[in-house]
């Protein structure tokens, strides 16, 4: 299948040129630096130690906040990993003219596409498992607190990854590296300034405002899709009270309409990878 | 099935405003060694591209091994070396060649076999474990090389194979392009040595503004005029005279005589004639109507620009 043999060159690729390597490495720093700031946070702050139920409640709402925000690095770090790794992979194959003898074997082009898509996915994947799995170990860990759903909220951050990895896959089959890479710059910043106008127009109650956040969600649904996992991974409390925890407060939660949105986008924009890199002239 | 293993017709590729190739039709027997010449900027990659599925014509049709152009079962039998020979750097020659025989399709037991066959033919079985980014230009044009090998290709397109190579690599590809049409196979060549395309092909293609505008058969213009230079002693002016019943143009320097005659066999009784003059002959060299001269005669000095 040459999917899978593609699929297994880009991954092999990524570990080859210590990409994947130095994504790990810094991951790891990241970790280190996230265990020590939740040790000193949790024992040298204000976090109360009392065994009654107020205290127990503060404490894991504490805990949910910390856990969560650390949730937003590593989704950080998984956006980007997956926006730089493939927004070179087609653009730059092309300008160097390696991609000639690949697709000159009895191979679809949609296949070639199909099979970086496919590794990069595995990476993510397993960057994200790693990076994720972290997190809620260092925590767990430390005070025993387990967040509510993780697997939906690591769920719908992967898909997030996937979608800018996508979109980047989809426009390196058309412009180059560097195009690509500020298209993606551009739109992760539509999304994460639209996202913050619209949780300041909620608070404000401004319609305008939260219209803005929305069209910004439907541009670029990446901040919208993490606040989602923030609301998965949120205790019943926090969500009682209207909120959720992010990397601070989250106070207008995207619908579960907002995921299904995202795969649609992410499947088109695989489309028009698939479609553009078929047609174009090598 | 078509006896042709190439065959174009109107082939045409416009850029925006500009043409890159206005009207290519080309005829390439099996088991022909087939050169493709031109000035630069004629349209030689671009037509080789076309051929290949990498650009999509604008106009005009083709058939590769019977099949339409992009066919990918036509594809399973065709071995290209392109131009610039950019491959997956990080991967080492061994694994090289197993990535692209997977895509080729071929059993695994049939590449490694293949691949060993293949390495040792190119002569890079020592650096079979070596990343291609250490590699040099040379080598990896020889491993291209192997590359385009790997199927047994009933048709191999070789863009600029012996470029980054020197004699010995130059000499290799010789062989292996004598190999495969020992083979059977058909081997489309497009280089700008022209003492390659001399030495290796059966006909030859000019192409100018993106057509072709003359195929010759290289065995005829051996069979043509050949100009001959000799060098010997003691010359007298009627052993210089008598040159003339041979060929025409005869032209004494010193110890210098250049005559251009229509037939090899005339070359015996040319020495015989010398040595009977008490002539030193020290050289007597055919030199055939050279490639480059035809290239010039037929594109023209300007280069086609």
């Amino acid at each position: 299948m040459p999917t899978f043999i593609i699929a297994r060159l880009t991954f092999l690729e990524a570990v080859r040129r210590r990409i994947a390597l130095a994504a790990f490495l810094l991951g790891l720093a990241f970790l280190i630096l996230y265990g020590a700031g939740f040790y000193f946070i949790t024992r040298e702050t204000g976090v109360p130690t009392g065994s009654e139920p107020t205290a127990q409640l503060v404490r894991s709402q504490i805990f949910n906040f910390l856990t969560n925000a650390g949730m937003y690095a590593v989704n950080f770090l998984t956006l980007a990993m997956g926006a730089l790794v493939s927004a070179d992979t087609l653009a730059g194959e092309i300008g160097s003219g390696t991609i000639q003898a690949l697709v000159t074997k009895p191979v679809r082009r949609a296949e070639i596409v199909l099979g970086k898509w496919l590794g990069f996915a595995g990476l993510l994947a397993l960057y994200l498992l790693l990076m994720a799995g972290g997190v809620l170990a260092i925590v767990y860990l430390q005070v025993g607190y387990r967040v509510p759903n993780p697997v939906a909220g690591v769920g719908i951050i992967y898909l997030e990854s996937l979608l800018i990895m996508t979109i980047s896959l989809a426009c390196s089959s058309t412009f180059s590296t560097l195009a690509t890479g500020g298209t993606i710059f551009g739109l992760y910043g539509v999304a994460f300034i639209g996202g913050w106008v619209e949780q300041i127009g909620t608070l404000l109650r401004n319609q305008t405002a939260i219209n803005i956040g929305i069209v910004s969600s439907l541009i670029m649904p990446s901040e919208a899709l993490f606040r989602r996992a923030a609301f998965e991974m949120t205790s019943a409390t926090a969500r009682a009270l209207g909120m959720s925890f992010g990397p601070s407060f989250v106070i207008s939660v995207p619908s579960g309409a907002m995921v299904v949105y995202a795969a649609l986008y992410l499947i088109a924009a695989l489309a028009v990878a698939i479609r553009q890199f078929s047609g174009r002239d090598l | 099935m078509t006896a042709f293993a190439l065959e174009t017709r109107d082939l045409r590729k416009e850029f925006g405003d500009n043409v890159a190739v206005r009207s290519l039709s080309l005829q390439v027997q099996q088991g022909e060694v087939f050169g493709f010449l031109g000035p630069n900027g004629a349209g030689k990659t671009t037509s080789i591209k076309m051929l290949l599925g990498l650009v999509a014509p604008t106009s005009g049709t083709a058939t590769l091994l019977g099949a339409p152009l992009g066919d990918r079962a036509a594809r399973a039998k065709i071995g290209f070396l392109p131009e610039h020979f950019r491959f997956h750097d990080w991967l080492t020659a061994r694994e090289f060649l197993t990535l692209h025989g997977q895509l080729y399709g071929l059993p695994s037991a049939r590449l490694r076999e293949r691949a060993a066959e293949l390495l040792e033919l190119v002569g890079l079985t020592p650096f079979q474990h070596k990343q291609l980014r250490t590699f040099s230009k040379g080598m990896l044009q020889r491993v291209g090389l192997a590359q385009a090998l790997l199927n047994d290709p009933q048709l191999v397109f070789l863009d600029e194979p012996t470029s980054g190579l020197d004699p010995v690599g130059r000499r290799l590809v010789r062989d292996i392009i004598r190999d495969l049409r020992d083979l059977g196979a058909t081997v489309f060549l497009n280089s700008h040595l022209l003492s390659e395309i001399e030495i290796t092909c059966d006909r030859v293609a000019f192409i100018k503004h993106g057509e072709v505008i003359r195929v010759t058969d290289l065995k005829t213009i051996v069979d043509g005029e050949t100009s001959v230079t000799i060098r010997a002693g003691g010359l007298t002016p009627e052993a210089v005279a008598g040159l003339s019943q041979w060929g025409r143009d005869v032209r004494a320097d010193g110890d210098h005589i250049t005559l251009t005659v229509t037939d090899d066999s005339a070359l015996p009784a040319i020495t015989r004639h010398l040595v009977a003059h008490n002539a030193e002959v020290y050289a007597l060299t055919p030199q055939r109507l050279s490639l480059e001269e035809l290239f010039i005669q037929i594109v023209g000095t300007d280069g086609g620009l």
